[in-house]
């Protein structure tokens, strides 16, 4: 295994740099496991993050040893199955809220094993948190919603409301109504990351009930395919769906974990990892965006790309006030920026949004 | 032509030889599948990993015993049932139900310490699950409603409202209103037997359990009782005894130990409530209790040996990168075998060449 | 409520409804016959899978949906082989058919996760869908509805209109007396199983080729056991497995469009009304039935026959 022949000049070229670069590499290739929610066909969460792990396998080559293992249901299980793991890799990136508290168990029982955690907020000497700031690719799929909608009526597919969904929610619809005030949205919940039959039954209610902009904070492509059918449009989830909606898919959030997981292998090589929290958006090149769409106006395309600079560069933040709850109590006050911790742990919706919110 | 004719009493030979038979030919068809589907990897080390690891490691093997406690537990319960022809399906929504209910107690009384508080707990949860499936009983007993349909539809409710729970009343208030409980205090949780592992007492009260019921059913007129209603209704009527009565005891009893394994779950390996709690032990249970022919002891042995398959097949998925639904397929045609090979106990298989 | 969302609740409706209709009117008959299958979840997720595989290699809709039939019937055999010749518990096998089906669609599913296919469009029947108001409603199903439908009314004539049929029954009800008579228990039963397996696997397919061009594991979602609550709501009879199927998958599409419009009633709790309505509505079918002395379900329902000669 650790005599693995490269395939071509090109893996060989690549690995000179990158070891020109770091200047050395250490004796033992690490090991390196990722446990996914779901399946890596799911062309969704888990796909993005089997993508990165290409991506990492690519640029670390040989110096990397990954084991994958898909459909792990967040239960107790899943404390047995870290633990195997655990047992023979180096680094273990989780990638699913629910594995944090059987992740934290298990980091504690092996102090020289590091872990990962995405999307928790648990933390351990050896045990770093990590999330993407999606609402802030959100915020700009709601200015293209926005400004494309006819019927001024969006749509969203949701699976839990976890705050995460319910901050993804708030920041589409802030960014759709900043362009266009009459917009609404109504929101459907699933109770399920990835049923591609609930999905579209979901999508096909929300199409009834006016929606002609989807979002879908679920794993399949699902809704894509049941907007195309329909001729409306929708939005990538995770990945590009473009092949299932060539008309529908506006744009989508393209999760862009690779870099995160060279970064942290690469410190495991030298030696310098050590625990953090790492929250990645636009700017670090974590939340990129699929294509849009040809038929998109000039102008619409504008706001959604002046969006995108004005987020990378600061100049923006999706969340600023002033802001009212949905209750209209006063949440941010002009110019005001939502706190990390209000963000992490966000359970109303703001002002503008009919929908009765789940408890 | 292969006939079938009815013995004059059961093998004791076949009851031993039945279960080894069906192992066997579940063990062929499995390594069949492998050498379909392995391109370069040995068959052999797979079945080393899926059978044989799990009993030589002593993390695995903690961990089999771990998920055969609540599969011994549910099993037993449904057995009683099944004796009688009472058809609990829904033993997963109990299971629900009572880990709610044991879990609120723990809630409830969070940071507060005491000896009192786990019995306290375990008790809610036998009542949550014997509440649970009292409903069914009670539309059996007084409308004629099959109880493998209200049971089954009880499942779902139970889980829905699990999800309910856990995002409202019961959620962890500091927990960044993600959807899962406290983390229970150490009065809430089961205490560990095997140091370094997640071994928690449910195990002994599965021997135990096991014990009794196997005592129960040999001894005790209830057992009796049981024994014949199930395989004639009319004549248990005729001999005095209540079918009414058993219809309530079979649900409560399998009721109250779904929602027993429940509890153990949430404060054992779980130590929370999420909506990860429910773990398909109620419908695996089921399997459990046919394999072992409805007997205390052969539950013992079943529930092992599915647990095997649970953990070995995990570390095949792990280690080999094989579908983890092949755990599925491999207890599917376990079952499918065992009942076959239950044939030869109360028949012989005579070939007849025919005369024409 | 405009005109165009009721037509879209009524094809939703439509769509939800029409597997379980499948499945439940196979069920129904194998029932009748006097066997309890608890395999349908697992028949109709194979179903689903076949279906999808063979559209997407062949592209033909004719030979996909011949598939989720034959699919049915080859993994219903195997139950068929256990219950009738091995003389097996019925519930126990039908539960590891359940399992065996989850497993092994999820198993050879495995390739097909990243694919998707065209589905069966819905087709307006002319002249028919043209007439105001009831013409979108009732004439512009997908073709697979309109199957279900004459499934149900060939089972229906099957059962209560023909000599095999009244045999069948017969033996549902008393298999000793049907044998002694000289009817072929194990074969009518037999033969049955294989039709309630051919209507579970298309059921299962209509999923695939109708309701969403993808496949993940699983996706039949417990509709193979709400197919079987049906059969007994439908106290075996079967036109009422329509009304059964309607309401049910009325009542799953209702709770999204209530969200939709904001009832204030949480998600979770919206979604348990399907199988609450279930139970509530087999207890008042009783309830209403306690007086009479006709009882439709089959008296040999999950009893082994033993055939002595």
């Amino acid at each position: 295994m650790f005599n693995r022949r490269f395939s071509s000049f090109l893996k060989l070229s690549i690995l000179s740099v990158v070891l020109a670069f770091t200047g050395g590499v250490s004796a033992d290739p690490v090991k390196a496991a990722f446990v996914y929610i779901g399946p890596t066909g799911d062309h969704g969460w888990t796909y993005a993050h089997h993508r990165a792990v290409n991506h990492l396998k690519e640029v670390v080559g040989d110096n990397v040893i990954v084991t994958e293992v898909e459909s792990v249901a967040e239960n107790s299980d899943s404390e047995r199955v870290i633990t195997s793991l655990a047992r023979k890799n180096d680094i273990i990136f989780t990638t699913s809220f629910g594995y944090m508290n059987p992740t934290a168990k298990v980091a504690k029982r092996y102090p020289d094993v590091k872990f990962e955690h995405a999307t928790g907020y648990i933390r351990g000497d050896n045990l770093s948190t990590y999330q993407a700031k999606f609402y802030e690719g959100r915020h700009v799929m709601g200015k293209l919603a926005g400004g494309m909608t006819k019927s001024n009526v969006m749509g969203w597919i949701g699976s839990f409301p976890i705050p995460e969904v319910i901050r993804d929610i708030n920041s589409a619809y802030l960014g759709a109504k900043s362009v266009n005030p009459d917009v609404e949205m109504k929101i459907v919940w699933i109770n399920t990351w990835f049923d591609p039959g609930k999905e579209a039954d979901a999508a096909n209610a929300l199409i009834a009930q006016g929606a002609d902009v989807l979002f879908q904070h679920t794993d399949s492509s699902a809704a894509m395919t049941i907007a195309e059918e329909n001729g409306i449009y929708s939005f990538g989830q995770a990945s590009n769906m473009r092949e299932w909606g060539p008309n529908a898919q506006l744009s989508g959030i393209v999760n862009n974990w690779g870099p995160y997981y060279v970064e942290r292998v690469q410190a495991v090589l030298d030696g310098t990892w050590t625990s953090t929290d790492t929250l990645g958006g636009v700017k670090e090149g974590w939340v990129k965006f699929a294509p849009m769409n040809n038929n998109i106006p000039f102008d619409v395309r504008n706001a959604a790309s002046k969006a995108i600079i004005d987020i990378m560069t600061g100049a923006t933040h999706p969340f600023t006030g002033p802001i009212n709850k949905q209750d209209g109590t006063p949440w941010l006050a002009e110019g005001e920026t939502a706190t990390i911790d209000e963000l992490m742990g966000m359970q109303f919706y703001v002002e503008g949004i009919d929908s009765q919110f789940p408890n | 032509m292969i006939k079938l004719i009815p013995r004059v009493e059961n093998s004791k030979a076949m009851i031993v030889l039945s279960p080894l038979i069906a192992l066997i030919l579940t063990a062929l068809s499995a390594l069949i599948i492998f050498l379909f589907i392995l391109e370069d990897v040995k068959v052999l080390n797979v079945f080393f990993t899926l059978f044989v690891e799990p009993l030589t490691d002593g993390y695995y093997l903690s961990e089999l015993l771990v998920k055969a406690a609540p599969l011994m537990i549910i099993g037993l319960g449904l057995s009683i049932g099944f004796r009688a022809g009472i058809w609990n399906i829904g033993a997963e929504g109990q299971y629900v139900i009572g880990g709610i209910a044991g879990g609120a107690v723990g809630l409830y009384f969070y940071n507060v310490e005491g000896f009192w508080l786990l019995p306290l707990m375990a008790f809610a949860g036998i009542l949550g699950g014997m509440f649970y499936a009292g409903i069914a009983a009670f539309l059996r007993t007084r409308y004629q409603v099959n109880e493998i349909l209200v049971t089954l539809m009880l499942t779902y409710v139970a889980v829905l409202f699990l999800s309910a729970m856990v995002h409202g009343p019961l959620r962890n208030p500091s927990g960044f209103n993600f959807p899962e409980s406290r983390m229970f205090h150490d009065s809430a949780l089961l205490p560990i037997i095997w140091e370094g592992t997640r071994l928690n007492i449910s195990l002994i009260v599965a021997l135990a359990l096991s014990i009794l019921a196997w005592f129960g059913i040999k001894k005790h007129m209830f057992g009796m009782q049981i024994k014949i209603s199930g395989s004639s209704p009319r004549a248990a009527k005729f001999a005095g005894f209540d079918d009414n009565k058993t219809v309530w005891l079979s649900l409560l009893i399998s009721g109250g130990l779904a929602g027993l394994a429940g509890l153990f779950e949430a404060a054992g390996p779980a130590g929370q409530l999420t909506p990860g709690l429910p773990q398909f032990y109620g419908f695996t249970a089921i399997i459990v209790a046919f394999v072992a022919r409805l007997h205390p002891i052969g539950i013992l042995f079943s529930s092992l040996l599915i647990a095997l398959s649970y953990v070995g097949g995990e570390n095949v998925q792990i280690d080999y990168n094989l579908p983890s639904s092949i755990i599925q397929i491999f207890q599917g045609m376990l079952l499918f075998y065992f009942l076959a090979c239950d044939i030869l106990i109360k028949y012989k298989v005579a070939l007849n060449k025919t005369k024409n | 409520m405009n005109e165009g969302l009721f037509i879209n609740i009524i094809i939703g409706i439509s769509v939800a409804s029409a597997p379980l209709i499948f499945a439940a009117i196979g069920e129904l008959l194998v029932e009748r016959s006097g066997v309890l299958n608890l395999g349908v979840e697992g028949m109709m997720i194979v179903g689903a899978l076949m279906g999808f595989v063979v559209q997407f290699h062949t592209e033909s809709y004719f030979l996909a949906v011949l598939a989720g039939l034959f699919a049915g019937v080859v993994i219903s055999s195997i139950f068929a082989f256990l219950t009738q010749f091995l003389l097996t518990n019925q519930v126990a096998t039908g539960l590891a058919l359940t399992l065996f089906g989850l497993g092994f669609s999820a198993f050879v599913g495995k390739g097909y996760t990243e694919e998707s296919i065209q589905l069966i469009a819905a087709v307006d029947i002319p002249f028919l869908s043209d007439i105001p108001l009831i013409g979108p409603l009732l004439f512009s199903f997908n073709p697979l509805v309109y199957l279900a439908f004459f499934m149900v009314y060939v089972v229906w004539h099957f059962l209560f209109k023909t000599k095999q049929g009244l045999i069948l029954r017969a033996i549902g009800d008393n298999h000793d007396a049907a044998h002694a008579i000289g009817h072929k228990v194990v074969l009518y039963r037999f033969m049955a199983i294989l039709f309630g397996g051919a209507m579970a696997g298309l059921g299962g397919a209509f999923l695939t080729l109708v309701q969403v061009p993808i496949w993940g594991e699983g996706m039949t979602a417990g509709r193979g056991w709400i197919a079987l609550g049906l059969v007994v709501f439908a106290s075996w009879l079967p036109f009422r497995v329509i009304l059964g199927a309607i309401l049910f998958g009325g009542i799953t599409i209702l709770q999204l469009h209530a969200q939709g419009f904001n009832i204030r009633i949480s998600a979770q709790y919206l979604s348990m009304l399907p199988y609450l309505a279930t139970i509530v509505i087999l207890v008042a079918l009783r309830i209403r039935l306690k007086n009479k002395t006709n009882r439709t379900v089959p008296n040999c329902l999950g009893r082994i026959f033993h055939s002595t000669t």
